[in-house]
């Protein structure tokens, strides 16, 4: 009974001491899960669905304070591969953060920017371009399309443009046969 | 003699060369407006060097490389920029690309050309030579020549193996090329072979050419120096195919994320040799190109034909029918329907394919996949289209991308041999284009992650910055401070702080007074 006992406590005494040591030595700084949910979303910084940029939506939603279809620019296939990532039940995009539009970029107006810097100063990725009184213009390559430099321009010369198709963007598509046909 | 090896899976459709292979080259009439377009290489659009109004020459130099792997462009005859527009281009989405359009002087007088001896150059000087005389691979995915010619410190070309293997049914251009410039197309070669260092070239033709085989034996036999072997290959559809011609050989298998100078091979179409000869021994950059017109046509054959002159009107001299339903560039197996017959010939262009319904009967309906393996035994990459299609199909492109997707050559073996009728590349088309779109995404998001976390850490950095000048400044102060000691001096600095600051305010504000 003794030897049993004494047997089992050092038993649980070297695993726990190996635990211990693995905890330390083994450690993951961050969040493992944060980042994979940060990888999927579209990183426009647009904060639409309601918190100050991608990762801290990232965060919420490892969390679990955040639901996973409030992101409008990831869309549908963006919400398919966070349920897929996190096990949960897929979801509609919700209503209430924006629908889903084709991708964009902002154009600003250049006769009739007055040089205020405001958009400047709200671009989440430095995408904007000018000084205080000089024209501003936007760096095409690096705009997200999150339009929040809208909001802030006093005289409304940015307008967000949809990206057209290229020979350089052009995919090829789906082939679709009708199925009727072939009945 | 050399032994061959043989490549796996591969068709035999009905090869309909002799409809164009008889009769000779036809030189194509010079038309009035021709149409350059800026993008003719893979990687990087060449960046145009002349505007509205500027009189060139045939073979000036109108586009210079646009990047690394880019190559210039040339005047295909002489005459004046009408300007740089945007017009359709030969390519399945039928989309608009700018172009530089030339109207004729019908003069068609060359720039001053200028012969070079290739053997007294160093290597590199003949590589910028190719890249500004614009030779790109001939063989359909006009890659840019020079670039193939340079290989990695742990690479070596020791054979350089000119294809001439036009596998491709109804496509004859090269079979012509060779049974008229044998000559030509070997110089070009034994250049490209000093150029990559290599020390034999491989010449290898499929069987159904006996006249080709016969030209380039005759033209190989005059020559000396560098050895020279022309090799009837056996006729299987795609035996064109660079790494399948590689494999029958030289027996080397190139494995996938590995290129042919890995191996000591490197592998030119006969057009491309011939295009070198032309641009480095006579000094005529890449200005024009043999372009087989066959299918449903009255006088099908083989035509000369510059650069930028409008598909419509090189069909026209073959006599199309009325019948005629599509225009196809390339040739059955792997071409694709022009959009529109306003495009141009580009460099790429080696055959416009006039179908119909009675030469190409409309498939059956799509039956679904019963999983028979026909399509596995038929491709010549050793892949396993049934999986990949069922992967692209239900668009679960990861798995795809698992089968190997990006080694298929899109061959259509595999859609030729299907018994249910499956356009099966068409669906590793649009597998592959949508995987290559979400990595350019990926991209993307990557660089706007890190722009706003710089801009976050800027913002701190400079929040940072401010607290601690107005510490340092509210520290200083106080020093000062704790240094008069007496109540006398501190009345006084206030006294003077209240002075200037009755100062500023005046200044700004002098009506206040």
């Amino acid at each position: 009974m003794l030897e049993a006992l004494l047997v089992m406590a050092l038993g649980s005494v070297i695993l726990g001491g190996a635990l211990g040591y693995a905890s330390v030595k083994f450690r993951v700084e961050g969040d493992p899960l944060v980042e994979k949910i940060d990888a999927i979303l579209p990183q426009t910084q647009c904060g639409q669905c309601g918190f100050p940029g991608c990762k801290p939506y990232a965060e919420a939603i490892a969390r679990g304070e955040a639901d996973i279809n409030c992101c409008p620019p990831g869309g549908e296939d963006g919400i398919h591969k966070l349920a897929d990532l996190l096990g949960r039940e897929f979801k509609p995009l919700s209503g209430e953060h924006g629908i889903e539009k084709p991708k964009s970029i902002a154009v600003i107006d250049e006769q009739t920017c007055i040089g205020c810097t405001l958009c400047i100063q709200a671009c989440p990725v430095d995408a904007i371009v000018g000084a205080a009184k000089q024209m501003h213009t936007v760096i095409a390559s690096q705009c997200t399309g999150c339009e929040l430099c809208l909001a802030p321009c006093p005289v409304n010369c940015i307008a967000m443009v949809p990206i057209p198709e290229t020979i350089d963007n052009w995919k090829w598509k789906y082939p679709v046969f009708d199925v009727r046909k072939a009945a | 003699m050399r032994q061959l090896f043989s490549f796996t899976g591969g068709v035999k459709p009905a090869s309909h060369k002799i409809e164009s292979n008889r009769g000779v080259v036809i030189v194509a009439p010079l038309p009035n407006v021709l149409v350059v377009p800026l993008r003719q290489n893979a990687g990087l659009p060449s960046r145009p060097l002349v505007q509205a109004g500027d009189k060139v020459l045939k073979g000036q130099t109108i586009a210079g490389p646009g990047g690394s792997i880019s190559v210039a462009i040339h005047a295909p005859t002489s005459g004046t920029v009408r300007g740089i527009e945007t017009h359709a281009i030969p390519h399945p989405s039928g989309l608009l690309a700018p172009c530089v359009v030339i109207e004729a002087d019908g003069e068609d007088r060359w720039i001053d050309r200028k012969p070079i001896d290739p053997y007294a150059l160093p290597a590199d000087e003949l590589r910028a030579r190719l890249r500004d005389a614009g030779v790109v691979g001939l063989g359909g995915a006009a890659f840019p020549s020079f670039v193939k010619t340079q290989h990695g410190p742990t690479q070596r070309i020791d054979t350089l193996i000119v294809n001439g293997a036009e596998c491709e049914p109804f496509i004859t251009c090269d079979d012509l090329l060779m049974r008229t410039q044998a000559g030509q197309i070997l110089e070009g070669a034994a250049v490209l072979a000093h150029i990559a260092g290599a020390q034999r070239v491989v010449v290898g033709i499929e069987d159904n050419k006996p006249e080709a085989v016969a030209a380039m034996t005759a033209a190989a036999g005059k020559r000396s120096g560098l050895p020279v072997e022309v090799i009837a290959v056996p006729t299987r559809y795609p035996a064109g195919g660079e790494k399948q011609l590689i494999r029958v050989l030289t027996g080397i298998e190139v494995p996938f994320g590995k290129l042919p100078p890995d191996y000591g091979v490197q592998c030119f179409n006969v057009a491309t040799a011939y295009a070198t000869a032309r641009a480095l021994l006579h000094g005529e950059p890449m200005i024009s190109r043999l372009v087989t017109v066959t299918g449903n046509v009255e006088r099908p054959g083989n035509f000369e034909v510059r650069i930028g002159m409008p598909i419509a009107d090189l069909v026209a001299l073959a006599g199309p029918k009325a019948d005629t339903d599509r225009n196809l560039m390339g040739g059955p197996m792997m071409g694709f329907a022009l959009p529109t017959l306003d495009a141009p010939v580009v460099k790429a262009t080696n055959c416009i394919l006039a179908a119909s319904k009675a030469l190409f009967p409309p498939p059956g309906p799509e039956m679904p996949c019963i999983r028979c393996g026909a399509c596995a035994r038929a491709c010549p990459m050793d892949l396993q289209p049934f999986e990949m299609y069922w992967f692209s199909r239900a668009k679960i492109l990861g798995k795809a991308q698992e089968y190997h997707l990006f080694d298929c050559i899109e061959c259509g073996c595999c859609a030729y041999v299907c018994p249910s009728r499956i356009p099966l590349v068409d669906y590793y088309r649009f597998a592959k284009s949508e995987i290559r779109a979400r990595e350019k995404e990926k991209d993307a998001a990557d660089v706007a992650r890190l722009r706003y976390e710089f801009r976050l850490e800027r913002e701190e950095r400079d929040k940072q910055e401010k607290a601690a000048k107005l510490a340092a400044k509210a520290a200083e102060t106080k020093a000062r401070l704790a240094e008069a000691g007496d109540a006398d001096d501190k009345k006084a600095m206030i006294a003077a702080a209240v002075a200037r600051t009755q100062e500023q305010k005046a200044e700004e504000n002098p009506s206040a007074e």
